[in-house]
Protein backbone atom coordinates (compact mmCIF):
# COMPACT_ATOMS: atom_id res chain seq x y z
CA UNK A 1 0.00 0.00 0.00
CA UNK A 2 1.75 3.28 -1.14
CA UNK A 3 1.68 5.99 1.54
CA UNK A 4 -0.26 8.65 1.13
CA UNK A 5 2.28 11.73 1.25
CA UNK A 6 0.89 15.16 2.21
CA UNK A 7 1.90 17.46 0.04
CA UNK A 8 4.34 20.75 2.12
CA UNK A 9 3.27 23.93 1.23
CA UNK A 10 5.74 26.45 0.50
CA UNK A 11 6.32 28.24 4.22
CA UNK A 12 7.30 31.78 2.01
CA UNK A 13 4.73 34.38 2.16
CA UNK A 14 4.20 37.23 -0.07
CA UNK A 15 5.03 39.90 2.04
CA UNK A 16 4.45 42.81 0.15
CA UNK A 17 0.77 44.23 1.26
CA UNK A 18 2.57 43.79 4.83
CA UNK A 19 5.04 45.99 3.82
CA UNK A 20 2.65 48.15 2.31
CA UNK A 21 0.40 48.76 6.02
CA UNK A 22 3.81 48.83 7.68
CA UNK A 23 5.31 51.64 5.96
CA UNK A 24 1.82 53.53 5.83
CA UNK A 25 1.45 53.49 9.80
CA UNK A 26 5.43 54.49 9.83
CA UNK A 27 4.85 57.25 7.93
CA UNK A 28 1.46 58.36 10.17
CA UNK A 29 3.70 58.53 13.06
CA UNK A 30 6.41 59.91 12.18
CA UNK A 31 4.31 62.81 10.88
CA UNK A 32 1.83 63.28 13.72
CA UNK A 33 5.09 62.65 16.39
CA UNK A 34 5.98 66.34 17.56
CA UNK A 35 9.15 66.87 18.30
CA UNK A 36 10.02 67.36 21.65
CA UNK A 37 11.38 71.07 21.86
CA UNK A 38 14.34 71.81 24.30
CA UNK A 39 13.19 73.33 27.77
CA UNK A 40 14.44 76.59 29.15
CA UNK A 41 14.71 75.46 32.45
CA UNK A 42 15.21 71.21 32.94
CA UNK A 43 13.34 69.79 35.92
CA UNK A 44 13.10 66.77 36.90
CA UNK A 45 9.45 66.28 38.00
CA UNK A 46 8.38 64.24 40.65
CA UNK A 47 6.85 60.90 40.45
CA UNK A 48 2.67 60.05 41.29
CA UNK A 49 0.63 56.98 40.54
CA UNK A 50 -2.10 59.43 38.51
CA UNK A 51 -2.46 58.65 35.08
CA UNK A 52 -4.81 61.60 33.87
CA UNK A 53 -2.94 63.12 30.93
CA UNK A 54 -3.27 66.74 30.55
CA UNK A 55 -4.98 68.27 27.57
CA UNK A 56 -2.72 69.17 24.77
CA UNK A 57 -4.80 73.18 24.34
CA UNK A 58 -5.45 76.01 26.41
CA UNK A 59 -2.90 75.33 29.00
CA UNK A 60 -0.45 77.08 30.63
CA UNK A 61 2.48 76.03 32.00
CA UNK A 62 4.62 77.42 35.07
CA UNK A 63 8.04 76.04 35.46
CA UNK A 64 9.14 76.18 38.57
CA UNK A 65 13.29 75.28 39.63
CA UNK A 66 16.11 76.64 41.37
CA UNK A 67 14.22 79.35 42.78
CA UNK A 68 13.06 80.60 39.05
CA UNK A 69 9.75 80.47 37.45
CA UNK A 70 9.44 80.38 33.79
CA UNK A 71 6.31 80.74 31.96
CA UNK A 72 4.69 79.22 28.58
CA UNK A 73 1.30 78.98 26.96
CA UNK A 74 -0.07 76.35 24.23
CA UNK A 75 -1.17 78.35 21.19
CA UNK A 76 0.56 80.67 18.34
CA UNK A 77 -2.40 82.86 18.66
CA UNK A 78 -3.13 82.86 21.60
CA UNK A 79 0.54 83.96 22.79
CA UNK A 80 0.62 86.82 19.67
CA UNK A 81 -2.11 87.97 21.61
CA UNK A 82 -0.87 87.56 24.77
CA UNK A 83 1.71 89.67 23.82
CA UNK A 84 0.27 92.58 22.72
CA UNK A 85 -1.86 92.49 26.15
CA UNK A 86 1.88 92.53 27.90
CA UNK A 87 2.99 95.39 25.92
CA UNK A 88 0.08 97.70 26.33
CA UNK A 89 0.42 96.92 30.16
CA UNK A 90 4.16 97.79 29.94
CA UNK A 91 3.96 100.41 27.40
CA UNK A 92 6.05 98.33 24.53
CA UNK A 93 5.20 97.90 20.77
CA UNK A 94 5.71 94.96 19.12
CA UNK A 95 6.46 94.59 15.60
CA UNK A 96 4.91 91.65 13.17
CA UNK A 97 8.18 90.15 13.45
CA UNK A 98 8.89 90.12 17.14
CA UNK A 99 5.19 88.83 17.37
CA UNK A 100 5.60 86.01 15.06
CA UNK A 101 8.91 85.29 16.55
CA UNK A 102 7.55 85.17 19.64
CA UNK A 103 4.67 82.80 18.98
CA UNK A 104 7.32 80.04 18.48
CA UNK A 105 9.01 80.55 21.88
CA UNK A 106 7.57 77.53 24.02
CA UNK A 107 8.13 78.85 27.63
CA UNK A 108 10.34 81.46 28.69
CA UNK A 109 11.42 83.25 32.25
CA UNK A 110 12.66 86.96 31.54
CA UNK A 111 11.42 90.08 32.73
CA UNK A 112 9.60 92.71 30.37
CA UNK A 113 12.43 94.80 30.26
CA UNK A 114 14.79 92.14 28.51
CA UNK A 115 11.99 90.43 26.69
CA UNK A 116 12.50 92.41 23.17
CA UNK A 117 16.43 91.46 23.44
CA UNK A 118 15.52 87.92 23.82
CA UNK A 119 12.68 87.82 21.35
CA UNK A 120 15.77 89.25 18.89
CA UNK A 121 18.10 86.11 19.74
CA UNK A 122 18.27 83.32 17.36
CA UNK A 123 18.00 79.71 18.81
CA UNK A 124 21.14 78.70 19.44
CA UNK A 125 21.84 82.24 21.38
CA UNK A 126 18.36 81.40 23.35
CA UNK A 127 19.44 78.17 24.66
CA UNK A 128 22.81 78.87 25.85
CA UNK A 129 21.38 82.62 27.65
CA UNK A 130 20.87 81.47 31.46
CA UNK A 131 17.26 83.14 31.76
CA UNK A 132 16.76 84.70 35.35
CA UNK A 133 13.18 84.06 35.64
CA UNK A 134 10.28 85.80 35.22
CA UNK A 135 9.71 88.37 38.11
CA UNK A 136 7.32 87.04 40.59
CA UNK A 137 7.57 88.95 44.67
CA UNK A 138 4.69 90.64 45.44
CA UNK A 139 4.29 93.92 44.55
CA UNK A 140 3.86 96.24 42.04
CA UNK A 141 6.53 94.29 39.87
CA UNK A 142 5.11 91.55 39.84
CA UNK A 143 5.42 89.98 36.09
CA UNK A 144 4.18 87.12 36.34
CA UNK A 145 0.68 87.80 37.53
CA UNK A 146 0.10 89.96 34.78
CA UNK A 147 1.38 87.55 32.31
CA UNK A 148 -1.11 84.59 34.00
CA UNK A 149 -3.65 87.51 33.70
CA UNK A 150 -2.90 88.84 29.92
CA UNK A 151 -2.61 85.25 28.92
CA UNK A 152 -6.23 84.10 30.70
CA UNK A 153 -7.93 87.32 28.97
CA UNK A 154 -6.39 86.13 25.60
CA UNK A 155 -7.27 82.72 25.73
CA UNK A 156 -10.80 84.00 26.66
CA UNK A 157 -10.71 86.14 23.85
CA UNK A 158 -9.99 83.80 21.32
CA UNK A 159 -11.01 80.10 21.62
CA UNK A 160 -13.50 81.59 24.33
CA UNK A 161 -12.67 78.71 27.31
CA UNK A 162 -10.82 79.06 30.57
CA UNK A 163 -7.32 78.84 29.97
CA UNK A 164 -6.28 75.60 32.61
CA UNK A 165 -2.76 76.14 34.80
CA UNK A 166 -0.42 73.52 35.25
CA UNK A 167 2.77 73.66 37.15
CA UNK A 168 5.69 71.70 36.66
CA UNK A 169 7.84 72.02 39.13
CA UNK A 170 11.55 70.20 40.18
CA UNK A 171 11.48 67.29 42.86
CA UNK A 172 14.37 69.58 45.12
CA UNK A 173 12.15 73.00 44.84
CA UNK A 174 12.17 74.50 47.87
CA UNK A 175 8.43 74.61 49.32
CA UNK A 176 8.20 78.76 49.25
CA UNK A 177 9.10 78.99 45.66
CA UNK A 178 6.00 76.95 44.98
CA UNK A 179 3.75 78.71 47.51
CA UNK A 180 4.81 82.09 46.07
CA UNK A 181 3.31 80.85 42.46
CA UNK A 182 -0.02 79.03 44.37
CA UNK A 183 -0.33 82.51 45.79
CA UNK A 184 -0.15 84.53 42.39
CA UNK A 185 -2.73 81.84 41.18
CA UNK A 186 -4.83 82.27 44.07
CA UNK A 187 -4.71 85.79 44.30
CA UNK A 188 -6.82 85.76 40.75
CA UNK A 189 -9.34 83.24 42.19
CA UNK A 190 -7.73 80.33 40.38
CA UNK A 191 -8.24 77.18 42.67
CA UNK A 192 -8.16 74.32 40.36
CA UNK A 193 -5.02 74.04 38.95
CA UNK A 194 -2.55 70.56 37.88
CA UNK A 195 0.75 69.35 39.18
CA UNK A 196 3.08 67.75 36.65
CA UNK A 197 4.21 64.58 37.53
CA UNK A 198 6.04 61.42 35.77
CA UNK A 199 4.66 58.23 35.99
CA UNK A 200 5.07 56.00 38.84
CA UNK A 201 3.73 52.38 39.43
CA UNK A 202 1.69 52.27 42.93
CA UNK A 203 3.08 49.87 44.98
CA UNK B 1 0.12 39.46 -13.81
CA UNK B 2 2.27 41.20 -12.21
CA UNK B 3 4.84 38.19 -12.25
CA UNK B 4 6.89 37.81 -15.06
CA UNK B 5 8.00 34.74 -17.22
CA UNK B 6 10.99 33.84 -15.66
CA UNK B 7 11.30 30.32 -17.05
CA UNK B 8 14.30 30.58 -19.07
CA UNK B 9 14.44 28.33 -21.07
CA UNK B 10 12.45 26.36 -23.69
CA UNK B 11 12.13 28.30 -26.46
CA UNK B 12 14.70 26.73 -28.48
CA UNK B 13 13.91 28.22 -31.76
CA UNK B 14 15.49 31.27 -31.53
CA UNK B 15 19.52 31.33 -31.94
CA UNK B 16 20.39 34.22 -29.73
CA UNK B 17 22.22 33.62 -26.12
CA UNK B 18 19.75 34.79 -23.61
CA UNK B 19 20.67 36.24 -20.38
CA UNK B 20 18.66 33.78 -17.84
CA UNK B 21 16.13 36.44 -16.18
CA UNK B 22 16.52 36.82 -12.75
CA UNK B 23 13.72 36.31 -10.22
CA UNK B 24 11.83 40.01 -9.18
CA UNK B 25 10.54 38.49 -5.98
CA UNK B 26 12.42 40.23 -3.23
CA UNK B 27 13.00 38.89 0.46
CA UNK B 28 10.74 41.16 2.58
CA UNK B 29 11.45 39.74 6.06
CA UNK B 30 13.91 42.27 7.31
CA UNK B 31 12.01 45.39 5.15
CA UNK B 32 8.92 44.39 7.32
CA UNK B 33 11.02 43.61 10.65
CA UNK B 34 12.36 46.82 10.58
CA UNK B 35 9.23 48.68 9.55
CA UNK B 36 7.42 47.48 12.95
CA UNK B 37 10.15 48.25 14.87
CA UNK B 38 10.17 51.57 14.25
CA UNK B 39 6.72 51.39 14.33
CA UNK B 40 6.42 50.68 17.89
CA UNK B 41 9.33 53.27 18.46
CA UNK B 42 6.69 56.08 17.27
CA UNK B 43 3.83 54.48 19.24
CA UNK B 44 5.65 54.21 22.12
CA UNK B 45 7.48 57.51 22.55
CA UNK B 46 4.25 59.72 21.57
CA UNK B 47 1.69 58.13 24.25
CA UNK B 48 4.42 58.07 26.87
CA UNK B 49 5.97 61.75 26.37
CA UNK B 50 2.42 63.30 26.95
CA UNK B 51 3.09 64.48 31.05
CA UNK B 52 0.72 63.28 33.52
CA UNK B 53 -1.37 65.81 35.85
CA UNK B 54 -2.13 65.60 38.87
CA UNK B 55 -5.61 67.69 39.83
CA UNK B 56 -5.23 70.10 42.32
CA UNK B 57 -7.80 72.11 44.64
CA UNK B 58 -7.04 75.11 46.60
CA UNK B 59 -9.69 76.54 48.56
CA UNK B 60 -10.86 79.90 48.04
CA UNK B 61 -9.01 82.85 49.47
CA UNK B 62 -11.61 84.82 51.41
CA UNK B 63 -10.53 88.23 53.24
CA UNK B 64 -13.43 88.27 55.31
CA UNK B 65 -12.09 85.02 57.13
CA UNK B 66 -8.29 84.83 57.09
CA UNK B 67 -7.88 82.31 59.24
CA UNK B 68 -9.57 79.70 57.14
CA UNK B 69 -11.67 78.09 60.34
CA UNK B 70 -12.99 74.97 59.07
CA UNK B 71 -16.38 73.49 59.73
CA UNK B 72 -15.06 70.05 60.49
CA UNK B 73 -14.82 68.38 64.12
CA UNK B 74 -11.75 68.54 65.25
CA UNK B 75 -11.37 64.86 66.01
CA UNK B 76 -11.88 64.04 62.55
CA UNK B 77 -8.93 66.05 61.40
CA UNK B 78 -5.27 64.98 60.91
CA UNK B 79 -2.63 67.89 60.61
CA UNK B 80 0.21 66.76 58.34
CA UNK B 81 3.73 68.78 58.88
CA UNK B 82 6.01 68.52 56.22
CA UNK B 83 9.15 69.06 57.77
CA UNK B 84 13.00 68.78 56.66
CA UNK B 85 14.73 65.78 55.25
CA UNK B 86 11.51 64.35 54.10
CA UNK B 87 10.15 63.92 57.55
CA UNK B 88 6.65 63.89 58.25
CA UNK B 89 5.09 64.82 61.72
CA UNK B 90 1.40 64.20 62.03
CA UNK B 91 -0.82 64.61 65.07
CA UNK B 92 -5.07 64.09 65.50
CA UNK B 93 -7.32 67.11 66.23
CA UNK B 94 -6.47 70.14 67.90
CA UNK B 95 -2.32 70.69 68.90
CA UNK B 96 -1.38 69.47 71.78
CA UNK B 97 -4.15 67.04 72.28
CA UNK B 98 -2.55 64.38 70.98
CA UNK B 99 1.00 63.05 70.89
CA UNK B 100 2.65 63.66 67.38
CA UNK B 101 4.01 61.11 65.44
CA UNK B 102 6.86 61.14 62.75
CA UNK B 103 6.91 59.32 60.06
CA UNK B 104 8.42 58.64 56.76
CA UNK B 105 7.01 58.80 53.20
CA UNK B 106 6.27 54.67 51.68
CA UNK B 107 4.43 51.87 52.17
CA UNK B 108 5.06 51.25 55.66
CA UNK B 109 5.35 55.05 56.85
CA UNK B 110 2.73 57.83 56.14
CA UNK B 111 0.19 55.71 53.89
CA UNK B 112 -0.21 52.95 56.96
CA UNK B 113 -0.95 56.18 59.88
CA UNK B 114 -3.31 57.17 56.70
CA UNK B 115 -5.37 54.02 56.33
CA UNK B 116 -5.22 53.53 60.09
CA UNK B 117 -6.68 56.84 60.87
CA UNK B 118 -9.54 57.23 58.37
CA UNK B 119 -11.06 53.77 59.58
CA UNK B 120 -10.84 54.72 63.37
CA UNK B 121 -12.46 57.86 62.23
CA UNK B 122 -15.09 55.99 59.96
CA UNK B 123 -15.62 53.46 63.34
CA UNK B 124 -16.27 56.96 65.32
CA UNK B 125 -18.46 58.92 62.96
CA UNK B 126 -20.10 55.88 61.34
CA UNK B 127 -20.79 56.84 58.29
CA UNK B 128 -18.47 56.39 55.63
CA UNK B 129 -18.66 59.67 53.95
CA UNK B 130 -17.63 61.46 56.93
CA UNK B 131 -14.10 60.15 56.99
CA UNK B 132 -10.93 61.59 57.83
CA UNK B 133 -10.03 65.28 57.00
CA UNK B 134 -6.22 65.74 56.28
CA UNK B 135 -4.60 68.99 56.89
CA UNK B 136 -1.52 69.43 55.10
CA UNK B 137 1.14 72.31 56.42
CA UNK B 138 3.90 72.05 54.65
CA UNK B 139 7.00 74.57 55.88
CA UNK B 140 9.29 76.09 54.61
CA UNK B 141 11.92 73.69 54.85
CA UNK B 142 9.99 70.86 52.83
CA UNK B 143 10.09 70.20 49.21
CA UNK B 144 8.12 69.90 46.31
CA UNK B 145 8.44 66.35 45.88
CA UNK B 146 7.34 66.08 49.71
CA UNK B 147 3.96 67.95 48.57
CA UNK B 148 3.49 65.94 45.61
CA UNK B 149 4.40 62.81 47.34
CA UNK B 150 1.66 63.49 50.45
CA UNK B 151 -0.91 64.50 47.82
CA UNK B 152 -0.85 60.86 46.46
CA UNK B 153 -0.75 58.88 49.36
CA UNK B 154 -3.90 60.79 50.47
CA UNK B 155 -5.30 59.34 46.93
CA UNK B 156 -3.63 56.18 47.42
CA UNK B 157 -4.98 55.83 50.75
CA UNK B 158 -8.37 57.01 50.15
CA UNK B 159 -8.88 59.66 52.28
CA UNK B 160 -12.22 61.66 51.32
CA UNK B 161 -11.11 65.49 52.18
CA UNK B 162 -8.09 66.97 52.18
CA UNK B 163 -6.59 70.73 52.44
CA UNK B 164 -3.89 72.66 52.02
CA UNK B 165 -3.08 75.33 54.65
CA UNK B 166 0.33 77.25 54.18
CA UNK B 167 -0.14 78.61 57.95
CA UNK B 168 2.57 76.42 59.73
CA UNK B 169 1.88 78.18 63.67
CA UNK B 170 4.45 78.50 65.91
CA UNK B 171 3.75 75.43 68.21
CA UNK B 172 3.93 73.73 65.53
CA UNK B 173 7.30 74.63 64.14
CA UNK B 174 8.43 73.78 68.12
CA UNK B 175 6.67 70.33 67.93
CA UNK B 176 8.55 69.51 64.80
CA UNK B 177 12.09 70.77 66.62
CA UNK B 178 11.37 68.49 69.52
CA UNK B 179 10.70 65.41 66.84
CA UNK B 180 14.03 66.51 65.31
CA UNK B 181 12.13 67.23 61.39
CA UNK B 182 12.55 71.18 61.83
CA UNK B 183 16.33 73.40 61.61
Amino acid sequence: MPKVKIKRKSTVTDMTAMCDVAFLLLTFFILTATARQPEALAVDTPSSTVTFKLPDTDISTLTVGQGKVFFGVVGQDIRINTLERMGEQYNLTFTDEEKKRFSVIDNFGVPMASLKQFIAMDNADRMKLVQPGIPADSGANNQLKQWILQSRYATKEMHNVDLRFSIKGDSKEEYPTIRRVIDVLQDQKINKFSLITSLEAAD
Amino acid sequence: MAELDTSGGGNKKGKKVRSKKQSTRVDLTAMVDLAFLLITFFMLTTTLAKPQAMDMFMPDKDDKNPDEVLDVKASRTMTVLLGEDNKIVWYMGVIGDNAPTVDNFGKKGIRESLVQNNKNVVATTGNPEKGLMVIIKPTDQSNYKNFVDILDEIKIAGVPSYGINNKVENAEIGLMKAQGAYK
